[in-house]
């Protein structure tokens, strides 16, 4: 079934993505772009695939129904607990299925750019799995603040190079894993969310989608439909929104809630909610929303949540926000730390930071009695505790 | 016939270019240093629009494009700068920069001021082929514009021949698998790699970049090529001894 929120033959979501890339990277880009929908098909990637998923990631994750939570909003609110995913995110989807792609390919290097730790972690583990080399690019700001990640990386066997360009976040991390790249073309980046040139968005959706396959059975267990009312998820780059959304695009009942990081505050001059301050522009290799100034400048980002610190977002929820088959909302950082003690305290759950965003809109919505939602519980939060704690002494 | 190919019919071998920054090492050193490389014979000068994550650039233009841009530089800035020496510079400039610059800027007004400026050709590392095709080349025909493309050591033949065939002014030959900034030495294997594109007797005029830093390298380049193209190590030069350096430094790769 072909959707119109899956990308045409040149990569694009309506005016979004492409593939821009020096001249170095076309060979690499279109090794992939010729193979990686082959691949994904066949029955030996799926075995191999599913297998690993479900023996070393623990899938499927269970769908939770938040009873206190939902008590609380009035909406009965499932919880889709990637959190409980090896590693303790969702990011260990796609990199399961990346290792996969990679060796098919016969690649044996593998580098990869992290904001929160998340992706890092999760590529220095099956690198780790599958006995491949690893170097991880991840901004100094982020090595700071995402210490426990940064300690088990390198557990892992993973060599990180810090990116000090910059912000010295996500964004320079994924510039400096571009130009190792472009030094290193025999390399596998092994992109961590939707975003980079076509076919990187569509493939880590595709491996995400994983997420919605299961949704679907799962609701259908626990409420006799497959579809929820809503689906809210956190988005920086967007993987777990795009894996959350994925088997929903066409199913125009079926609202999609896509939530930004607005750090100090959407106008502070210190947010990441691309979608409201940005504007089209390239990024990664990559049309799409982008945070930038007047001359083309790309704009420091600011959030709490090194995993949402990203001035753009995937070209697929470019287009989910320009079409507006999603509504895009956002929470302050300090919304989020509420966000995160409140599921803490009634549900027992510590979520991670990124997660906390989805989370925070929670109080905003006006639930219908009844509506059923899903909130794509993308990672736990014990790579935040430290930030958390702070908080927690106020 | 562009300011590139009368360059060429005048002179088609030991071609130097420079690349530089605008607005660096100060705001309003994009025009002594451009009045300075002409009055070297340099034979056409890439002018390096500062962008804030330059994906195809090593530290050195990175650092240098930071500082340009701290010190107020921006396109409107940069083409009233360039204004101001159109009638007096006879040397020809290639802009270069990336393609947000251009997009955010409205691709329309962009071309029309580069042609104001006096300039007819571009260098936009991340504009790949198939988007030139699909989106720019029209653009830029309508307006007289010339679009360099590069190859590098991983460039298929086919592809090369597709260049060739798009390319008024020159095919830039990336020198390897890397981004800018010197490498030191030329290896046997990039001379082979100089070798294989030699030997396809391209239409197109070739310069090699990236990686050329000093005497040494600038002519085993020549030997391969029309010309050759040093950026880092002159921008390195001018943070050092600054507009006063530039007679040295180029008396000293020639």
């Amino acid at each position: 079934m072909k959707s119109k929120f899956h990308p045409d033959k040149n990569g694009y979501f309506g005016q979004f993505g492409g593939a821009f890339i020096p001249e170095l990277l076309h060979p690499n880009v279109k090794e992939l772009e010729d193979n990686y929908i082959q691949i994904i098909e066949s029955k030996e990637f799926q075995d191999e695939y599913k297998s690993l998923l479900k023996d070393f990631v623990g899938r499927p994750t269970p769908l939770y129904l938040a009873k206190t939570l939902s008590e609380k909003y009035g909406a009965h609110i499932y919880l889709k607990r990637e959190d409980l995913c090896h590693t303790g995110a969702h990011k260990v989807n796609n990199t399961v299925g990346q290792i996969l792609i990679a060796k098919k390919l016969g690649k044996t290097k593998i580098i990869a750019e992290t904001g929160a730790g998340q992706h890092g972690v999760a590529t220095a583990t099956v690198c780790a799995l599958m006995g491949l080399d690893c170097t991880v690019f991840m901004g100094e700001k982020d090595i700071v603040r995402q210490a426990p990640n940064v300690a088990r990386m390198k557990m892992l066997g993973a060599k990180i190079v810090p990116a000090t360009s910059g912000s010295k976040t996500l964004k320079d991390a994924t510039n400096e894993a571009i130009r190792y790249w472009i030094q290193n073309p025999e390399t596998f980046y092994l992109i961590g969310s939707v975003v980079g040139p076509h076919p990187h968005p569509d493939m880590v959706a595709r491996l995400q989608a994983t997420i919605s396959e299961e949704m679907k059975w799962q609701l259908k267990e626990k409420t006799g439909k497959e579809d929820p009312d809503t689906i809210i998820a956190c988005v920086g780059g967007g993987s777990n929104a795009a894996g959350a959304f994925y088997h929903y695009f066409d199913d125009e009942d079926v609202e999609l809630i896509a939530v930004e990081a607005a750090g100090l505050g959407v106008n502070s001059g210190e947010s990441a909610a691309t979608s409201q301050l940005g504007e089209v522009g390239i990024i990664h290799g990559s049309k799409t929303i982008l945070m930038q100034d007047d001359y083309g400048q790309i704009v420091e980002p600011y959030s709490i949540s090194a995993g949402l610190d990203y001035p753009g977002v995937g070209p697929l929820h470019a287009y989910l926000y320009e079409s507006g088959r999603a509504k895009f909302m956002n929470a302050t950082d300090k919304e989020a730390l509420a966000a995160g003690f409140e599921l803490t305290k009634l549900e027992g759950i510590i979520p991670a930071l990124e997660t906390a965003h989805a989370l925070a809109v929670l109080p905003k919505i006006d639930f219908k009695k009844d509506q059923v939602v899903v909130i794509n519980l993308s990672g736990r939060g014990d790579k935040d505790l430290e930030t958390f704690i702070q908080y927690l002494e106020d | 016939m562009n300011s590139i190919q009368k360059i060429f019919e005048q002179k088609d071998q030991n071609l130097l270019s420079i690349y530089f920054t605008c607005g660096y090492p100060e705001l309003n050193d994009t025009n002594k240093v451009i009045k300075a490389l002409e009055a070297n014979n340099v034979d056409f000068i890439e002018v390096g629009l500062p962008y804030s994550d330059p994906l195809a650039d090593g530290p050195t233009i990175q650092d240098s494009s930071q500082q340009a841009l701290k010190n107020g530089i921006n396109l409107d800035v940069v083409f009233e700068q360039l204004m101001e020496i159109k009638d007096t510079n006879k040397t020809p400039l290639v802009l270069m920069g990336y393609l947000n610059q251009m997009l955010k800027y409205g691709e329309d007004k962009f071309c029309k001021k580069v042609i104001e400026c006096g300039i007819d050709t571009l260098i936009i590392p991340d504009l790949p082929m198939v988007e030139f095709e699909n989106h720019y080349q029209e653009l830029f025909n309508k307006y007289g514009l010339t679009n360099v493309f590069l190859i590098t050591p991983h460039t298929s033949k086919e592809r090369i021949h597709k260049i060739d065939n798009y390319t008024n002014a020159f095919i830039y030959v990336v020198a390897s698998a890397s981004i800018t900034g010197a490498k030191g030495e030329i290896s046997n294997q990039q001379i082979a790699y100089f070798e294989r594109i030699k030997a396809l007797n391209l239409k197109s005029k070739l310069i090699i970049g990236f990686g050329i830093s000093d005497h040494k390298t600038f002519s085993t380049a020549c030997s391969y090529a029309n010309g050759a193209i040093i950026g880092s190590a002159f921008i390195k030069s001018i943070k050092q001894s600054g507009v006063s350096g530039i007679e040295p430094f180029i008396s000293g790769i020639r």
